[in-house]
Parts: C-alpha cells; structure tokens; sequence
C-alpha cells in the first residue's frame, strides 16, 4: 500500500494486508497523535489495510497556543 | 470496532471515553461536548454576536463550524500573518470555508496594515516568532471584536491545548498565568469575553471533524512552530495519554475544579492595574505604549 506522511511530506510503500494498530507501531507513530485516513474515509485501529489501499497517516498536533 | 451509539461500524475510536463512533454519532458527539461546555461555563448565550478567531486550521474551522450549525450568529475574523506561503495557504482555506457556509468573514492583514510580518518581528525583538504572533493575535482579536460590536471571541483552542499550557505554567509555577488559563475570560477593562468552547474536545476530534465534514483545512504545521515548546509538552502529555487514557482531561479539569480558583486573586489583581495604551487606547499594564503598540514600534523603526 502507499502510505502518505506529512511534516515533512513523503510516501512509503509497505506490505499489506497489515491492522492499522500496527501499521503505527511499525511506523513509531503514537496512535493519539494521528488520523488514519483509508482513501478519503477514517478508519480505527482494528481496521484491516490491503496492500492496493490508498493510506494517509495524518498528524494532528498543533504548535500554536 | 462498531459505534458506541448506534453498532454500525465504527471510523473513529476516543480512547479517554472508551467509545467508537460512527460518522453521524461523532457528529453527535462533538456537539454535545461543546455544548457542554458552552454551558457548563456559561461561554455563550442566544442572540450574543460571537467573532470566531479563524486560522484556516482544524480547531478554528471546526468550532465556526459547530457554532454555525448550533445557530449561534458567528462571524469569522482571520489575521494575515505574513508567514509566506504558510499564511497564503491557510487563507485560501478560511475564504473556501466562509464562502460555503455563506458566513462573513474579517480580514485583517498584518503586513498590509502595520507595515511588518511575523518573522521580521521575530528577528527584530529577538524572541521565537510564537511570541510575536500570540501578542499580535490577542491585540488584533480584540480590537476587532469592541470595533464590530462583537459580544464574545471564540477561539479554538481545545483540550490539548490548554492541557500543554497549563503543563508549560506547572513545571515552572507560573501563577500569574494559571489564574488566567479558564475556558472562559469575562469582558473586562477594555477586553472583550473570551471564551474557548472546544476545551472538552482534542484535536484529535476537530481533526476527525473537519476530515468527515469535508472541510478543507491547512494540514502542514506552521513553520516557524518546529521544535517549539509547546508541542514538546503536547508530545510528553500524548505520551502519558497512550498509555492512560484520560490523562489530559483529568489534568485539565481537575485543575479547574481543585484548584484554579487559588490563582485568580493574582490575576485580577494585575487587571486592576491596567490603563489605556497612549498609542491605541487599548488596556496595557505598562506606563505609555501597550505591547503591541511597542512591537510595532521596533519592528517599523
């Protein structure tokens, strides 16, 4: 699957069919801090990826105040 | 996993509440926290005019968002903040949001109007840009809100925000700050009531909010916010919540209930100290010119 980074912005590919729990692990990437987002739709932690799937690992941490 | 509220299927899991929702049910969900927490703090009453503080970010959409489709009279006000393409950018988001919603929306353009941008502000005063832009922010959404007649400005900060001040202000005990860190700010010497609606939601869930709504916001992180303080905190707070869920809550809120209120005589203390700025008339602690009116000064020079 291509897996979308952001910040700064880049692309892997990675293996499928792989959860979303431990595509973020795989990643080092702390679950409270993302969205997963499967072409335009969010999908959960349990929620099984497929290695032809669109995926955006999406940060939501804000820097401001 | 499925929703907590209705058992189809679920797009988002809230750890801190144990639940997963679906599309609708998060919908549900987000509403219902804000409007707890508008009324819980008395943020807003029917019929008040609100300025939403809009950045063309998640948070700031959201909540004008939300406080458009609970009925309040909600105009948005955005600052140009001269941050390069940075600032072009979230622009284009804030005009494409206000546009669809038919909502009005301010504009007030640093550069343009005060001759200087937020980076040069930073080089001038020699302090991190994070700096001059909050001074600025803070100014300028008053000003525009006694100007407009505005009851209220409504800003989107939400629980990982205050939780990672208030963090900030712990570690070094900063009392006259945590007096002042409340969800709302009553209308006082000159300064409009500040209120901040979306303290029961992270921003995990403005995130999730504006990604089903199909709002188009500026996902790339300020660059001039890399490395700071505050997202150091974020990140040591989101680590203790991975493990604990319910951690940034439970800090956030407990402070409120336990013990913000020992802080406040401090802080209204120093609001018994202001006077107006002989540059703007706006309330300043200071002799002569308030911060604003100073940074201006320098950074023009």
């Amino acid at each position: 699957m291509k897996v979308l980074l952001r910040n700064p912005r880049r692309e892997l590919d990675v293996a499928g069919p792989l959860r979303v729990s431990a595509l973020l692990e795989r990643l080092e990437v702390n679950r409270e801090t993302v969205l997963v987002i499967r072409g335009d739709t969010l999908v959960t932690g349990d929620a099984v990826l497929a290695d032809d799937d669109q995926v955006e690992v999406r940060p939501v941490i804000s820097g401001g105040a | 996993m499925k929703c907590r509220r209705c058992k189809a299927p679920a797009v988002i899991e809230i750890r801190r509440h144990n639940a997963a929702f679906c599309p609708p049910c998060f919908e549900h969900h987000c509403t219902e926290q804000v409007r707890k927490a508008i009324d819980e703090f008395t943020m807003l009453s029917p019929g008040e005019r609100v300025l939403v503080a809009v950045s063309g970010g998640k948070d700031s959409l959201a909540l004008w968002d939300m406080l458009l489709d609970m009925g309040y009279d909600a105009d948005g006000l955005y600052l140009g903040l001269g941050i390069g393409d940075y600032s072009a950018q979230s622009l284009v988001y804030t005009r494409a949001f206000a546009d669809a919603k038919g909502a009005k929306l301010h504009e007030v353009d640093i550069p343009a109007e005060f001759g200087f941008d937020i980076p040069t502000a930073a080089v001038v005063t020699r302090r991190v840009p994070c700096s001059a832009c909050g001074l600025s922010k803070r100014h300028l959404f008053n000003k525009a809100a006694l100007d407009g007649g505005y009851d209220v400005v409504a800003t989107g900060h939400n629980l990982d925000d205050e939780a990672a001040v208030l963090f900030g202000n712990v570690l070094r005990w900063q009392t006259e700050y945590l007096g002042r860190q409340l969800p709302v700010l009553p209308a006082a010497h000159g300064f409009p009531r500040k209120v901040k609606p979306l303290v029961r939601l992270a921003e995990r869930e403005t995130a999730a909010w504006c990604v089903l709504r199909g709002i188009d916001y500026q996902v790339e992180e300020c660059p001039n916010a890399e490395g700071n303080k505050h997202l150091g905190y974020k990140a040591a707070l989101n680590a203790i919540e991975d493990s604990s869920p319910g951690s940034k809550h439970a800090f956030y809120f407990e402070f409120l209930d336990k013990v913000s209120d020992r802080f406040t005589p401090q802080a209204q203390a120093e609001q018994e100290g202001l006077r107006p700025c002989t540059g703007c008339g706006a309330p300043t602690t200071d002799a002569e010119l308030c911060a604003f009116c100073k940074l201006v000064q320098r950074v023009i020079r």
